[in-house]
């Protein structure tokens, strides 16, 4: 009898905290965020309302990646009379065991959307599926490559911004600042795009750690930590506030954060006021360094906002062609929201004397008088990357397959 | 005649109550995000049945989840509670992807036959393990079960960052897609493979008469009332137990399999998505009885697609959902208890 009414307190306990469990882990939504659509089937609205639809891999609010292709998709709002945007965010199996990319896109275009943006490389295979079944939408999958490869269908363009102009100032910034020589950088999963960002942050460091601090590139210490997804996971990737302390504790003075949310900034601002001197260098999102103004360097960030309003544009005139980008800086002025896609906002922690190096670096790379990619550049185990004499190619950059020798940090598992 | 007609108000009284106070503690949730109750019912009710594409996404959720409920009734009318049961559909999913990833071009129908034998037998096997430590080790079963599931998804991680991973890249998005024609086939556009709900269905069917018509069920309904009675009367009541673990894991190892070939197409961290814990609750609420297993599971599974809708329509999250299921099996239970 008692062993029966154990086995009911346990089963009992059990579902409470499923049901906890699946209320728990979702922040609260957010009141601007609800574009409060007509769900019946109301007649598109007024006749040239445009709708486009976004779907996330994170949270809009994670500070980062999402964040930034959200306000990217504010801007367009703000920008082009006539257009309505809806979005479904934290599309990912943690978060939404039984959603598939491919089911919240048609969400979207059951709500009049007529052109869809996914914002996760994982998202390829389903935004091809999706778009093969719905060839009067249009589609941008950000930072894919299946256009290149041939395998997307007429109606998928592929975006993304040249990030490796970022990284490499970010890398410079963290080079200028380092007291112990040692930069940690908190790495995502891996895959081509994750390793030529690392490789660029850390051509970025060795080039200025040579250039203006004087030291040989075997003083500098660059170390990546991958934690196997975008952002946290708990209980499947490594924790990014965990490995943010073991950098910490092993002395890298600065980390740079490569992956979706700001753990890197935090952990880093938490041990200065606890006594230690830490800076970090965020990514992704413009407002990033607001996690941590004392110690943060920079950050490098995209400014997704005018890509997108030209292809909202592209696409409500008709004009529509598959397509391949990869976006860069606008050389004039990296900071300038309504043309440049790369853009670099110094941070409060970097010194006035390092921000004058760090803008001779910038205008190095903006004249093209230093091209970081010029070999001889050589992979971890040795082989070739880029010859003496040589400039890689984009789609060397692109498909980088191994990291470079000098980091440490693993490759390919 | 009269008392008769009291005892049937009763008896549809208390399920009565335990729907109304379900919805209530929902409506509550619902009023404190300031939406409107009626408007999201409508979504999370009747939600899945608004279009075909939907239609199907459902249909495509209820199949595992019947399965794993249908797997679950046997092992409660063994009396046992199987917790073990969302570990058991990971493992046969890692079973199932065994013969298809080592032998991709062989034809589909085979692969599909080995990767759904593969499957069963991979649950089968994850589940007798927890008979085996209730046996030997005297570990309850629930626990065994909790502990079970957790090795689950550590092998699952362990595959998809280790020997299957990617080429050249370390994601724990999951595996590569498996090869078009191994992807069990859809009507048309929609993502409905017909063969899983075939499946679930069929295996309602074999399972409810195997526990009500044959001497095999009359045996474990009396180890599951007392085991030690039933053993008294020369049922072999250990072997019974393991016999009802092994199906359920066979079954959950089925659904795992299908969740492979017929929804993610690849093997991801996350393979059983919840199923097997939701087949729980549909298994709960039902009290096992095979009639109430399928309405349940199609009501959970529409609830589930539905809510999808709620963060687009009126920005509140779909958890709300869980809320729901969860609100639904906890009052039925303290109803019923009422009853004891």
């Amino acid at each position: 009898m008692r062993n029966r009414s154990v086995r009911w307190l346990v089963l009992v306990l059990t579902l409470i905290s499923l049901i906890l469990t699946a209320c728990g882990t979702q922040p609260a939504a957010q009141p601007t965020a609800a574009p409060a659509a007509e769900p019946t089937t109301a007649p598109a609205a007024p006749a040239e309302e445009f709708t486009f639809g976004m779907v996330l891999v994170g949270p809009i609010n994670d500070g980062g990646w999402n964040q930034a292709h959200y306000e990217g998709a504010q801007y367009v709002v703000e920008h082009v009379p006539g257009v309505k945007f809806i979005y479904i965010d934290k599309v990912n199996p943690a978060d939404r065991p039984n959603v598939k990319v491919e089911q919240a896109i048609e969400e979207l275009i059951g709500q009049g959307a007529k052109l869809i943006i996914t914002n996760s490389a994982e998202f390829a295979d389903g935004t091809n599926i999706a778009a093969a079944a719905h060839p009067d939408v249009f589609f941008i999958h950000a930072s894919g490559d299946k256009v290149l490869t041939g395998e997307a269908p007429p109606n998928v363009r592929n975006l993304m911004g040249r990030m490796e102009y970022g990284k490499m100032i970010a890398g410079c910034a963290a080079a200028l600042t380092t007291e112990a020589g040692k930069l940690a950088y908190l790495g995502p999963l891996i895959d081509p795009e994750t390793r030529r960002l690392v490789n660029s942050t850390y051509l970025g460091a060795r080039y200025c750690w040579e250039t203006y601090r004087g030291r040989p590139a075997s003083e500098l210490a660059f170390k990546v930590t991958w934690i196997g997804f975008w952002f946290n996971i708990p209980g499947v990737t490594l924790d990014p506030t965990k490995v943010a302390n073991d950098f910490i504790n092993e002395g890298y003075d600065v980390i740079l954060s490569g992956i979706d949310t700001t753990e890197g900034i935090v952990e880093a601002n938490k041990a200065t006021q606890a006594g230690k001197r830490v800076f970090a260098v965020p990514y992704d999102f413009a407002g990033a360094c607001a996690q941590g103004e004392a110690v943060c360097l920079g950050v490098p960030y995209f400014n997704w906002g005018p890509d997108y309003k030209r292809l909202v544009e592209l696409a409500r005139a008709g004009k529509w062609e598959p397509a391949w980008e990869w976006t860069g800086p606008n050389w004039s002025n990296i900071n300038d929201p309504d043309t440049s896609m790369i853009g670099f906002v110094k941070g409060p922690a970097l010194s006035a004397e390092n921000a004058a190096k760090l803008d001779e670096f910038i205008a190095k790379l903006a004249d093209g008088s230093l091209n970081l990619f010029t070999g001889p550049l050589f992979y971890q185990d040795g082989t070739v990357f880029v010859p003496e004499g040589q400039v890689a190619d984009d789609k060397t950059i692109w498909y980088t397959q191994q990291l470079l020798a000098g980091i440490e940090g693993q490759s390919a598992p | 005649m009269r008392t008769d007609r009291l005892k049937l108000a009763a008896n549809l009284t208390r399920p009565l109550l335990a729907l109304v106070a379900a919805f209530a503690l929902t409506t509550l949730a619902l009023l404190s995000t300031g939406v409107s109750p009626l408007e999201a019912y409508r979504l999370v009710l009747f939600g899945a049945f608004s279009t075909p594409v939907r239609l199907s996404d459902m249909i495509m959720l209820a199949a595992p989840l019947l399965l794993c409920a249908v797997g679950l009734s046997i092992t409660f009318a063994g009396g046992l509670y199987n917790l073990g049961v969302e570990g058991q559909m990971i493992a046969g999913a890692i079973a199932a992807m065994v013969p298809l990833r080592l032998w991709p071009d062989w034809p589909p129908l085979l692969l599909w036959l080995l990767a759904g034998l593969s499957g069963a037998a991979g649950g089968a096997l994850w589940a007798l393990l927890i008979g085996a430590l209730r046996r030997y080790a005297n570990v309850s079963e629930i626990f065994a079960g909790l502990g079970m599931n957790f090795l689950a998804s550590g092998l699952a991680l362990y595959m998809v960052l280790g020997p299957w991973r990617r080429q050249t890249s370390a994601s724990l998005s999951g595996t590569d897609l498996l090869p078009r024609d191994l992807w069990l086939p859809t009507i048309d556009r929609l993502r409905l493979a017909p063969a899983a709900p075939v499946i679930a269905l069929l295996a309602l069917a074999i399972v409810w008469w195997a526990l009500t018509k044959t001497r095999w069920g009359l045996e474990v309904r009396a180890v599951g009332l007392n085991p030690a009675a039933a053993g008294r009367l020369g049922v072999a009541a250990f072997r019974r137990m393991a016999e009802t673990l092994a199906a359920c894991g066979a079954l959950a190892g089925i659904a795992g399999m299908l969740q492979v070939v017929a929804v993610h197409h690849a093997l991801i961290p996350n393979i059983s998505s919840g199923i097997g814990l939701l087949g729980l609750l549909v298994a709960l609420l039902a009290r096992a009885d095979p009639r109430w297993l399928l309405p349940i599971a199609v009501a959970f599974a529409s609830f589930t697609v539905g809510s999808i809708q709620l963060p687009l329509t009126l920005g509140i999250d779909s958890a709300i959902a869980g809320v729901l299921q969860g609100a639904l099996v906890l009052f039925a239970l303290v109803a019923r208890a009422r009853v004891r």
